[in-house]
């Protein structure tokens, strides 16, 4: 599972959503199909940068039904280390790229008596192919979606004119905000709830349902760590004793790569826990979702995808 | 090279017997190409998980799902099992995706690695399978399963050898939310429908102290799309009985006390499961195939590298393993039988032939 199987793609289309959010459409190129996928699922993007390949992951938007064609949508970022401005503005119809097989770190629980999916801002792609899913299922569900304004509200109209029976807006530059514990408090017995949006949504909501005594087995959460940009640092290797500089914008995966290693991972974004690995020296700044707090505090073990350095070396045992 | 170059094509044999008079053996190909587990002298568990779907040219690991020479024979076993005890067979209500998943990963896998066998005809929904070997030609509407005699998973899974169970992938866990097991070494799907993975291997000694089960569940739940991946596993059947199951127990539980000196090369088989698992696309379940492979004693040490590395493992196997494996009644006969053909010279890596 070290080097998941690359789909060869086009891109199909680019379509501009907000002032901050492009769509983009996928087709299969040299003959390749592309699989079905679960609702929920992601891909990982290569783009081929000056300097090294951006690989990102992006939620499947699309219906999981259609099969010609995957699309994403991509938010810029401005202050990122460069994959989504790389999609903004130097990917257009035509341009030929490999995304990776799909993979679901999110999925519907197929036992929940209702849905309860909380979206704030771009987080509301995984959920647009989710609610192709429970349409389908005629599920009990909600869709909850915040954001700050029209500008930053993809999908909103796509939303309304679908899912208007299911789907409760909250603009908070008009004053609308969402809350937690008045929604969580008053929900049946085997409701699942699915967050995915910007990091203080996604704590707000999970803290409170775990405050409110909901069980973890129901509380489902996406939030792709993106790598932050940092001050370099040295990887050493104790297996094979080779020393490689980390650069501010550079994750040690990367790196690791960029020798001609090739080092398990999956998700790249801190989530799947494929890329786990014992640290026997150094101090770690770990930026990862996958890992207890506790085993994050004892200092022995990194998602070298997302996690970097606080010291100046870190000694792998690789 | 394309991938039906390198698969063999089986010759099918007539329908011979798992139960009463045990008319089962194996050919000196099925010999040849026996999924022989042991790569050293001796047996340890491990995560012994490689990639599936890549093997040597005609061998059990180059085609998706093996199909040879005893299929009539196997799939007429697992329709008298049925008929005996339907429950056999057996999936959960939120399984229905998983199911069609399945018949759509056997139908293309089938179709692609044996076309002389099986063709797969689709036209949008309306799907057209032909499976030669038991002259069935249906169409039916995929995601319709009013459209099939059987519900999806039973349908396709009585025309294919080996075992199948379905897992569903949720909090973090995989559960056993069903199955086709008519050929299992000693368990019962309806003892463990619903389990968790923890639970369904509860009774396994010593791997549980050893973290496998940690390490193997990490592994599986993060397997991909379209990179399926294998272990064998074995263990020892007192005649080629397919259906050593706790249900039939009182049928062939006695077996194993009527092993002696003298006929332990003919009762006596070596079981290798080859295991498979594949992660469903559309349901995010997966999909675990046993598919096993019996061999007598007498077939086995027609390889002599085979016979005197059997020996030295039985010789130096835990005894533990022995007693959860079933056999450490009759083994003393196992290794004495086997004995006489290990003259004690080194035997070459890999488990092949010499």
């Amino acid at each position: 599972m070290s080097h998941p199987a690359h789909i060869p793609v086009r891109v199909a289309n680019v379509e501009t959503v907000t002032p901050f959010v492009k769509t983009f459409t996928f087709e299969p190129r040299n003959g390749a199909t592309l699989p079905r996928f679960s609702a929920g699922s992601h891909v990982v993007v290569t783009m081929p940068g000056d300097e090294r390949p951006y690989r990102n992951p992006y939620s499947l938007m699309s219906s999981p039904f259609e099969l010609d064609y995957y699309q994403v949508s991509v938010r810029r970022e401005d202050e990122g280390r460069g994959g989504s401005l790389y999609m903004h503005e130097r990917v257009s119809i035509g341009d030929e790229l490999d995304i990776s097989a799909p993979t679901n770190m999110f999925a519907l629980h197929p036992l929940a008596r209702r849905h309860l999916l909380i979206a704030g801002g771009i987080g509301i792609t995984p959920f647009l192919a989710q609610l192709h899913e429970l349409e389908r299922m005629q599920a009990d569900y909600q869709m909850h979606y915040a954001f700050r304004n029209q500008d930053n509200a993809a999908f909103h109209d796509y939303l309304q004119d679908h899912y208007s029976d299911h789907l409760h807006c909250y603009e908070s530059d008009n004053g609308v905000t969402l809350n937690p514990a008045r929604l969580l408090a008053d929900q049946p017995l085997g409701t699942h709830l699915y967050v995915c949006g910007p990091k203080g949504l996604l704590e707000a909501v999970t803290d409170t349902a775990r405050r409110l005594g909901w069980p973890e087995s129901c509380i489902h959460y996406e939030e792709f760590a993106a790598p932050p940009v940092g001050k370099p640092f040295t990887v050493e290797l104790a297996k094979s004793g080779r020393s490689l500089e980390v650069a501010g914008s550079a994750t040690v995966l990367e790196t690791l790569e960029q020798a001609g290693l090739e080092p398990n991972c999956l998700c790249r974004g801190g989530v799947c826990g494929e890329c786990e690995t014992v640290v026997l020296e150094g101090d770690i700044d770990h930026n990862d979702h996958f890992l207890s707090d506790e085993v994050k505090a004892s200092n022995e073990r990194m998602m070298i995808c997302v996690s970097r350095a606080r010291s100046e070396r870190l000694v792998l045992d690789l | 090279m394309s991938a039906q170059l390198q698969i063999n094509d089986p010759k099918i044999k007539p329908i011979e017997t798992f139960r009463d008079d045990f008319t089962y053996s194996n050919s000196p190909e099925a010999i040849r190409r026996f999924p022989f587990p042991f790569h050293e002298d001796k047996y340890m568990y491990s995560v012994n998980i490689e990639p599936h779907n890549v093997g040597p040219a005609g061998s059990v690991f180059a085609p998706a799902f093996d199909i040879d020479e005893h299929y009539l024979s196997e799939i007429e076993e697992r329709r008298r099992v049925l008929e005996e005890d339907p429950g056999r067979c057996a999936v959960l209500p939120h399984m229905m995706e998983a199911q069609w998943d399945t018949l759509e990963l056997l139908m293309t896998s089938l179709a692609r690695d044996y076309p002389q066998h099986f063709k797969l005809e689709r036209n949008g929904d309306r799907w057209t399978w032909e499976n030669r070997l038991l002259g069935i030609k249906d169409t039916f509407t995929f995601d319709d399963a009013s459209t099939l005699p059987y519900e999806p998973f039973e349908y396709i899974t009585r025309q294919v050898q080996g075992d199948f169970t379905l897992h569903g992938q949720r909090n973090n866990m995989l559960y056993m939310d069903g199955g086709m097991v008519t050929c299992q070494a000693d368990w019962s799907l309806q003892f463990d429908l619903g389990m968790d993975f923890y639970e369904w291997h509860g009774p396994v000694p010593k791997a549980h102290e050893m973290g496998i089960f940690e390490r193997a569940l990490k592994y599986l739940l993060n397997l991909q799309v379209g990179q399926p991946v294998r272990r064998l596993n074995w263990t020892m059947t007192v005649h080629p009985r397919m259906d050593t199951s706790p249900e039939n127990y009182h049928k062939w539980g006695i077996d194993r006390s009527q092993v002696t000196a003298d006929n332990v090369g003919e009762l006596a088989h070596l079981r290798v499961e080859l295991q498979s698992l594949f992660r469903l696309p559309r349901s995010n379940a997966i999909i675990f195939s046993i598919r096993c492979y019996l061999i007598s004693l007498n077939e086995l040490v027609t390889v002599p590298k085979w016979a005197r590395r059997f020996h030295r493992v039985h010789k130096s196997l835990p005894p533990e393993l022995a007693d959860y494996k079933g056999f450490s009644g009759y083994q003393p006969y196992v290794i004495d039988f086997l004995s006489q053909y290990d003259d004690g010279a080194p035997t070459s890596p890999g488990t092949q032939p010499d």
